[in-house]
Formats: structure tokens, sequence, C-alpha cells
């Protein structure tokens, strides 16, 4: 199958559905900016809990979920291991500070991430994942 | 002010935010997200950043200020407010954040103090400049004219 372009990421008919989990008001603002701007849609938590429960209630499905590493409630390595226990498929990439150390990100990527990205984050960070998403 | 002046006048003021350190390039990433859909994108996410940080720092002050800091309430202000800083490209404000962060882990309140105000001095530095920016951006559109794009070739 051909790799798709960052050019026909505008060309994708399906609309990537998203999930945003952030406990930072900002960075919530922006992530769904970035996806509008790359043709997705959204739905935000406002922390690790929200995005279990999220799940749990409407049996959401996600194409792909954009953890935030610390949130009050439940952070980013308990969310991601629970939502592999409960058997969510979604690609699940980590966001990390650039503060985090190798042993700390190790660990998210063990609780069940596909990808790990320091913010902040940027359209060229996250279109290679979206394209990567669209191959498979 | 012509209108090509005018905007000459704000390309040199932007240029001068990111050879100043006070930008980087997190900030064209935002610029760049703003489309006709929703053309005031960026001043509405610097707005939010302002309207956190005064918070944020009112907070800081006042667990510095207390007779025994409690440092676990300190370093998640400090650590919020260098994510923000960083989502808005707001590189000065974040690197005093990351100093500052260092002093919490050794739980030095007089370096946390030091910090503060350096915190304090940057964050109003970005916001004076920013303010100022704005004002140029809006002034161009006043007189019917377009804001031109920033391009790192500098």
């Amino acid at each position: 199958m051909a790799t798709k372009s960052m050019g026909d990421i505008e060309k994708i008919k399906k609309k990537l559905n998203v999930l945003i989990v952030d406990d930072d008001p900002l960075n919530l603002i922006i992530h769904e900016k970035i996806i509008k701007a790359i043709g997705g849609i959204s739905q935000t938590a406002n922390n690790g809990e929200e995005a279990v429960l999220i799940h749990r209630d409407g049996g959401s499905s996600f194409d792909l979920i954009l953890m935030d590493k610390e949130m009050p409630e439940r952070d980013g390595v308990s969310t991601t291991k629970k939502l592999r226990e409960m058997e969510v498929k979604s690609m699940i990439v980590g966001v990390t500070s650039l503060a985090d150390n190798e042993e700390e990100r190790r660990a998210f990527m063990e609780a069940g991430l596909n990808h790990c990205l320091a913010k902040p984050l940027t359209k060229d960070k996250i279109i290679p994942l979206i394209n990567q998403l669209m191959d498979a | 002010m012509e209108l090509v002046q005018m905007q000459k006048s704000l390309q040199d003021y932007t240029k001068s935010l990111f050879l100043d350190g006070v930008l980087d390039s997190q900030f064209l990433q935002l610029q760049q997200l703003q489309d006709e859909s929703n053309p005031d994108f960026v001043s509405q996410v610097v707005t939010l950043f302002f309207q956190d940080s005064d918070r944020i720092l009112n907070d800081l002050s006042l667990s510095l200020d207390q007779q025994v800091v409690d440092f676990k309430k300190v370093d998640p202000h400090v650590h919020q407010l260098k994510g923000s800083s960083s989502s808005i490209g707001a590189q000065r404000v974040k690197n005093a954040c990351v100093v500052f962060r260092s002093f919490c882990e050794q739980q030095n309140v007089e370096g946390c103090h030091r910090c503060l105000q350096q915190v304090k001095q940057e964050y109003y530095l970005v916001k004076n400049r920013l303010e100022t920016l704005f004002k140029l951006e809006q002034q161009i559109v006043a007189s019917g004219g377009m804001i031109p794009a920033m391009e790192l070739g500098f």
C-alpha cells in the first residue's frame, strides 16, 4: 500500500475522530485547532478519569487519543493502562514534557502507548502519525 | 503612517521578539493555525495565557509568602506555567520556569523567591511586547490592510 504524503491528508474523506486528554485548557484549545487544521474532529477530556468515563458510558470509538501525562484525578500512565484493560484499540499517543526522563517515558510507553511526543505539539509532529493510521 | 510602513514596522517588531528570545517557533506554529474561520485565534490563546498566568503568579506569591512553604503546592503551579508558556512560545518565561522548578526540587525557599521575581519579569516583558504586537496588527487591519505573514528567514 502506498504511503500517503502530507498533501494527501486533505484528500482523505473519512474524518479522523480524536480524543484529546489534557488538564490544561490552553493545550486543549491549541490541540483541537491542530486536529481541525488537519481535517479531523475532536472531543476533549480534562483528565484521565473523564477519558475513562467517556469510553465506559458512550462506548465511544476514537481513531486517535492524545494523552497528556501529568493530570489530576488520574494521570496519563494510569489512564492508558485502564483503557488498554478496557480493550480500547485506538492509537494512543502520549504527550510528555521535555523534563521527563527516559525512565518516565519508558513507563508511559509500557502502559500501552503506540507513540510518545514531546510538548509542544505541532502539526508537523502529528501528521506522520496520522499517515501511519491511514496506512494501517 | 502609510500602510506599507505599518506592515514593515510590524514585521520588524515581530522579528525583534524572536531575535531577543522572547518568542520561539511555537508562536509561529500558532500563527499558522490562524485562518479565516478563526481570525482571532492567536490573540484568544494569548489572552487565555495571560489570564492563567496572572492567576498562577498570584498563587505562587501567596504560597511562597507562607511561614512554611509547601513545595507540593508550589511545584505544580510552576509546572503549569512552564507548560502554558511553552505552548504559546514564550521562551524566556518557559526557561525561567525550568530554573524555578530546580529550586523547588531542592526546596530552596530563597532560590524560589528569586526565581519568582525572574519569572514575573519575563512574563511582564512578553505580555507587554505581545500587547504591542496585537495593537500594531489592529492598526493595520483598521487601515484596511492585511497582516503580513512572518517567515523564519533571520
